[in-house]
């Protein structure tokens, strides 16, 4: 544990600066905002961007199949940039969650269109699916694959779904074309429309098995995406974090109430001094894990735990006291608080409530209840 | 390593090698070989040579603790005399002049003065600039400064030789304007200590009275007025009256007596432990990589507001501790008027960790004054409104 390297080196910072680049640039608040009131808001061209031009996409994919062969460490990065600016584009659900299930099964076909940007995967499970075992509720039979997945993040944008199938001697994993016939797929309103969430209905649909057969393999899959989910969500979380911090610490200097700026109250600076904290702490939790998976350190699940626990209370914490120290401003629809307030508490309820990660914290050290 | 480097490690390991040779740590009484050590320029490298030091980076230090260490070599008290090689020797560096700094570094490190710290007053708290002792020059004409006042929160008074000391020199200027930095004989007959007997039953802490004591003008370290600016230094070397391994350690006696004692599981407590256990992990981890970047040279603000985590923890899991243990932890382990040294977390009872931890949000800083400070100087937040800032000490409200 004493070898994690809690800090950034200067290629990750070099990478910060470019994705930051690309977001100031093509990602402002006003951008982003129109995600709610026009369904069919158009990022995909921000993500290309990100996807192929910058090569992210392939960064956890290894340099022979086409990626970056990077790790979670810069992931965590690229995670970190997308939550400061809440950026709607399909990182988490393909080049994460989508690929690391491909790259556990030995795919490769998907898996190199998917590192070099031309296609976009997602991983057909509810996003709020905690990391452990997962129960399929697709089926597959005779005629395809049949049944139904709710809430599932990136599937109206991508071209193909990685989907978890319970078979007759247990998970199987299949790729299936978002084309294919028999595939429905409802964008459904999200609370955030920033990482929109759809339902997915198969009705006998052509697909493609794509586990080795193994028994487990396919389950050991699944449970490697969501642990490195549960990494990454982290830093995303820190990134929503700091950005609440920042802007009401800028708004608290400059608002003035009773003849002096309201950031001089006690009332509000202890709050942000406890804030500013907790932001530093998650910080640490988040760069942890990240560091741990990289590694492949046997902490991981442990850390990946210990991160989602905390990292997702600050981030919601934060962006509660982003809206309650703006006053009035921070609940109109002009002003981009609420956007980070709706990612913070999605992404609380993403990949395991704290609750959940608490729990499973307890059996990962030995505590019975 | 840049050649430079390797010359020093070189001569400090020949310096390190000749004072063994010279003083072999078996058969030298340990006090002579502290002083030996001191002569040799190997006490505090970063000292100038002549006061215990060769003038080196603080850096190269460890090397030579290291190497004593592993001869077996004495080792300074630094543990029981916190207020002296924590507080009192930066600050004589800092501030004192050769003579005081030949006359003062030299029995401190050979454990000959053992420092306590005369700051805080029972009127002047986190308003530490407002304390009211006070010092006048000595009629007769010898310069001496004649103290008069009350001083509390002292740890390791009824042991100490010599005190730091802070008093008001001038009540007809602004507060911070009018306190001067002393060296103050313990010793002094109107010297008084008294135990501060405290919630846990024992007295880490005294109050000190001084009455008529004397202290010599050559024992002022910095001018005249110039107290405030002195303690500064001092109070930024104030180590953090509790270490940053607490929570992980104090949560490890709550794991251990859940995996040990299944009649004490209850399953709503688990969240909440398992909460603390987090942000117990968070703490380290923010802990960690504060040295990180400490050691990589990019230092963070977060150093100020470790101590602000490590006291909500402390206060949260003992008092958690306490209600696992149910009847337990109705019974407490030891109320007698002990004189502890150091503060034993992990040796007593969960009834004294909880009492003992409520001092962690108090001493040191008080959890409020650090949030104004983290507020104030990292967060760049609009400074407290300040009555007392223009007044004459002696007209402000009391």
């Amino acid at each position: 544990m004493s070898t994690a390297n809690l800090l950034y080196t200067d290629t990750e910072d070099a990478l910060r600066d470019a994705v930051r680049r690309l977001f100031g640039d093509r990602c402002k608040p006003d951008a982003v905002l129109t995600v709610y009131d026009h369904l069919d808001a158009e990022f995909t061209d921000v993500w290309k961007t990100l996807a192929a031009e910058l090569g992210l996409a392939g960064l956890l994919v290894p340099e022979s199949l086409g990626g970056a062969g990077a790790s979670t460490r810069e992931a965590a990065v690229v995670m970190e940039e997308i939550g400061r600016a809440v950026a709607p584009v399909p990182f988490l659900s393909s080049a994460v969650l989508a690929t690391v299930a491909l790259l556990e099964t030995g795919e490769t076909q998907t898996l190199e269109s998917l590192a070099d940007g031309s296609t976009t995967g997602a991983l057909t499970i509810p996003l709020s699916t905690p990391p452990g075992s997962y129960t399929a509720t697709v089926r597959v039979g005779a005629s395809g694959l049949t049944g139904w997945v709710s809430s599932v993040a990136g599937a109206n944008t991508a071209d193909v779904l990685v989907v978890p199938v319970a078979g007759p001697d247990g998970l199987e994993l299949h790729t299936v074309a978002r084309a294919a016939p028999g595939l429905k797929v409802t964008p459904a309103l999200s609370l955030d429309m920033t990482r929109p969430i759809a339902d997915v209905e198969f009705s006998a649909v052509d697909s493609t098995r794509i586990d080795n057969g193994d028994k487990g393999a396919a389950g050991d899959a699944v449970a490697e995406a969501l642990l490195c989910g549960a990494v990454l969500l982290a830093s995303e979380q820190v990134g929503v974090a700091q950005w609440c911090l920042e802007t009401t610490l800028g708004y608290v200097k400059q608002r003035k109430q009773f003849g002096r700026p309201v950031g001089s109250f006690q009332a509000l600076k202890h709050r942000l001094a406890d804030l500013w904290l907790e932001v530093s702490s998650a910080g640490a939790t988040a760069r942890y894990a990240a560091d741990t998976y990289a590694r492949g350190d046997a902490d991981t699940p442990i850390a990946a735990a210990v991160a989602q626990a905390y990292c997702s209370d600050v981030a919601a914490h934060a962006a509660e006291e982003c809206i309650q120290q703006h006053g009035g401003i921070g609940m109109t629809w002009e002003y981009p608080a609420h956007l980070y307030l709706k990612r913070a508490k999605s992404d609380q309820l993403a990949l395991g409530t704290p609750y959940r990660h608490r729990a499973r914290l307890a059996e990962l050290i030995d505590l019975p209840t | 390593m840049t050649f430079d480097e390797q010359a020093i490690t070189r001569d400090l390991d020949s310096r390190v090698r000749q004072l063994l040779a010279t003083h072999e740590p078996a058969h030298t009484d340990p006090q002579e070989f502290l002083g030996a050590r001191f002569d040799a320029g190997l006490a505090w490298v970063q000292f100038p040579e002549g006061h215990g030091g060769l003038g080196l980076p603080q850096s190269f230090q460890e090397q030579v603790n290291a190497a004593l260490a592993a001869a077996g070599a004495p080792e300074p008290a630094v543990a029981k005399n916190g207020i002296g090689f924590g507080m009192a020797a930066p600050t004589i560096a800092a501030f004192g002049t050769e003579e005081q700094k030949r006359k003062f570094l030299r029995p401190l490190y050979i454990n000959e003065h053992v420092y306590c710290q005369l700051f805080s007053e029972p009127g002047a708290g986190s308003d530490f600039g407002a304390l009211a002792t006070r010092a006048v020059r000595d009629g007769s004409g010898n310069g001496d400064w004649i103290v008069n006042g009350q001083k509390v929160w002292t740890s390791g008074a009824q042991n100490a030789q010599m005190a730091i000391l802070v008093a008001r020199t001038d009540p007809n200027v602004p507060k911070h304007a009018g306190l001067t930095y002393f060296l103050c004989d313990m010793t002094d007959p109107g010297v008084e200590v008294r135990p501060l007997r405290q919630i846990t039953g024992e007295a880490e802490f005294n109050e000190v009275f001084l009455t008529d004591v004397r202290v010599p003008d050559a024992n002022r370290l910095g001018g005249e007025g110039q107290g405030w600016l002195v303690a500064l230094t001092t109070l930024n070397n104030e180590r953090v009256a509790i270490g940053s391994g607490v929570p992980n350690a104090m949560i490890g006696k709550v794991v251990a007596a859940w995996r040990a004692q299944p009649e004490l599981r209850n399953p709503a407590m688990l969240d909440d432990l398992m909460r603390l256990w987090v942000e117990s992990e968070a703490t380290r981890l923010t802990g960690e990589r504060l040295r990180q970047q400490l050691a990589s040279g990019q230092p963070g603000p977060e150093g100020s507001a470790m101590k602000l985590a490590l006291a909500r923890l402390t206060q949260a899991i003992s008092g958690l501790e306490m209600q696992l243990h149910g009847e337990a932890g109705l019974r407490y382990d030891d109320w007698t008027l002990r004189r502890p040294e150091i503060v034993d977390f992990i040796g007593r009872g969960p009834g004294y960790r909880y009492l003992r931890a409520k001092g962690n949000s108090i001493e040191g800083g008080t959890s409020e004054i650090l949030r104004n400070v983290i507020a104030e100087r990292v967060l760049g937040l609009p400074p407290e409104h300040r009555a007392d800032k223009d007044i004459a000490w002696k007209d402000l409200a009391r």
